[in-house]
């Protein structure tokens, strides 16, 4: 299954370098990519959200086994988004960047999200698993600003039609109502 | 001046070199002249001037009446939109309001070409190639009233050939509108045809408006009705978010969008961004149309 998943996760990535060789990437090749790595890093991280729901509903415990792995692919995606962003757009101008990250919410908040899944990605092998103990699980809930960020993040840099990003938001709405839900069933029981 | 050829001084006869140096003078500056007319060679600034290829200028296109991405208008607009037969109404505050028909009209004002720089409000731009004639030789034809004081625009409203017309994402029929100033500049043309060859339907079939140092949405697309009014007309990007598309929307570096920066821009096919120029570079031809207004408040 881990095989499966490893080739699911770099599919997209191959799409596109094939996509950039055989110069199919439209009039904007910079946009699709930039547009193409932030909604993947997106997909994976719900991916990610989705296993916990998927275990639970199906049973089949053996599928948490893969959430380290799509969580990664997630930060890849992110990281891979952020470097066009870093080299293409800014070309490594610190001052501009920084500057640029304050003052427009759209990138502060994409920009947030990126930093947020950091600490997550480095803490995801298992010698610090073992190490972080308990603190681990509060540590990895950082996925929520996370998500949450990434879809203000695509709402905000739409011009006028918001159909997309308002279906990713609503199906991170599912995720974590899903979660909301299970806690408050689980109290009350 | 009464004098005879004969009573004038050797000396006071100019050398043919410097007589011949003179016509050169003014050959050059006729030249100069002439092309701070002729947009090409006037932008400033300008890194690289090589237009942008046609499969990109026809592949890369903002028309909501065909959809809101960016490939759909290549897709739907030759499917549906019928260029041919097609009238413009020019009324209004004129002497002589007038139906043109579009034949009539490619007939009527010989096209030149002019390759202008195109910077979209999205912070992407491109070199176009158009063919057309000023805006102001239309308007000169109907007469304006000395009570006309802007140019309203109007695109078809036909949800039969404009299916993107259907969604409500913004109020159809898509309106523009001009400065009376603005709309005579030189610089502000009617588009019918691109690379030479017709207008493809993606890039506004038959007919549009094209003001180089405004944000793209300005120049709106298959127009059929220009109104010269008194008052300044509703725009519909000013409608549909006004803090963010005001009614000038002049290309500006120093003014951001609400949401992104518009200090720099990415060129069709580019792999990095370059400075974006005040007015899109066509400051020395335009900025005297602002004197005095404060920019950032009449964005």
């Amino acid at each position: 299954m881990k095989v499966l998943v490893f080739i699911a996760g770099l599919a997209p990535l191959v799409r596109l370098a094939w996509r950039g060789t055989h110069g199919s990437l439209g009039a904007n090749p910079v946009q699709t990519v930039q547009f193409e790595t932030g909604l993947w890093a997106l997909r994976l991280l719900f991916a990610t959200l989705g296993v916990t729901p998927l275990v639970r509903l199906t049973g089949r415990s053996e599928l948490i086994r893969v959430r380290r792995m799509i969580g990664l692919f997630a930060f890849l995606y992110a990281t891979l988004h952020f470097s066009t962003y870093l080299v293409l757009d800014m070309f490594f101008d610190w001052k501009a960047i920084w500057k640029d990250v304050a003052k427009h919410l759209w990138i502060t908040a994409g920009f947030s999200a990126f930093v947020l899944m950091i600490p997550l990605a480095v803490t995801s092998t298992d010698a610090m698993i073992r190490r972080l103990g308990k603190r681990w699980g509060q540590l990895h809930r950082l996925i929520y600003p996370a998500a949450i960020l990434g879809v203000i993040h695509f709402l905000w840099l739409v011009k006028k039609d918001k159909t997309e990003p308002l279906i990713y938001a609503a199906i991170l709405a599912i995720l974590l109502g899903y979660r909301i839900a299970s806690r408050l069933l689980s109290q009350r029981a | 001046m009464g004098q005879a050829p004969g009573d004038i001084k050797a000396s006071e006869i100019t050398p043919e070199s410097v007589w011949l140096d003179r016509r050169t003078f003014l050959k050059a500056a006729g030249i100069a002249a002439v092309s701070a007319l002729v947009p090409r060679l006037a932008r400033a600034g300008g890194a690289d001037d090589k237009p942008t290829s046609f499969d990109d200028i026809t592949h890369y296109n903002n028309f909501y009446e065909f959809g809101t991405d960016k490939l759909s208008p290549s897709r739907e607009a030759p499917k549906y939109l019928k260029a041919r037969p097609w009238s413009v109404r020019v009324e209004g505050l004129v002497a002589k309001p007038k139906t043109w028909d579009i034949d009539e009209v490619v007939k009527r004002f010989p096209a030149e070409e002019r390759v202008y720089h195109l910077r979209c409000v999205e912070a992407w731009s491109a070199v176009v190639p158009w063919s057309g004639f000023p805006l102001s030789a239309l308007l000169k034809k109907a007469e304006p009233k000395s009570k006309a004081k802007y140019v309203a625009f109007q695109t078809l409203l036909d949800p039969k050939q404009m299916p993107g017309q259907n969604a409500s994402v913004l109020p159809w029929p898509y309106v523009e509108g001009l400065r009376l100033d603005e709309a005579m500049h030189p610089l502000t043309m009617l588009a019918t045809g691109l690379y030479g060859k017709p207008l493809p339907a993606q890039d506004g079939a038959p007919i549009r408006l094209v003001v180089p140092w405004k944000y793209g949405f300005k120049s709106i697309k298959s127009i059929v009705k220009v109104m010269l009014v008194e008052r300044q007309p509703p725009t519909t990007w000013n409608i549909a978010a006004p803090n963010e598309y005001g009614f000038y929307s002049n290309v500006n570096p120093a003014v951001d969008h609400p949401r992104w920066s518009q200090k720099t821009e990415r060129r069709l096919g580019d792999l990095f961004r370059h400075p974006t120029l005040p007015f899109n570079g066509y400051e020395t031809q335009v900025a005297g149309l602002y004197k005095g207004m404060d920019l950032a408040k009449d964005f």
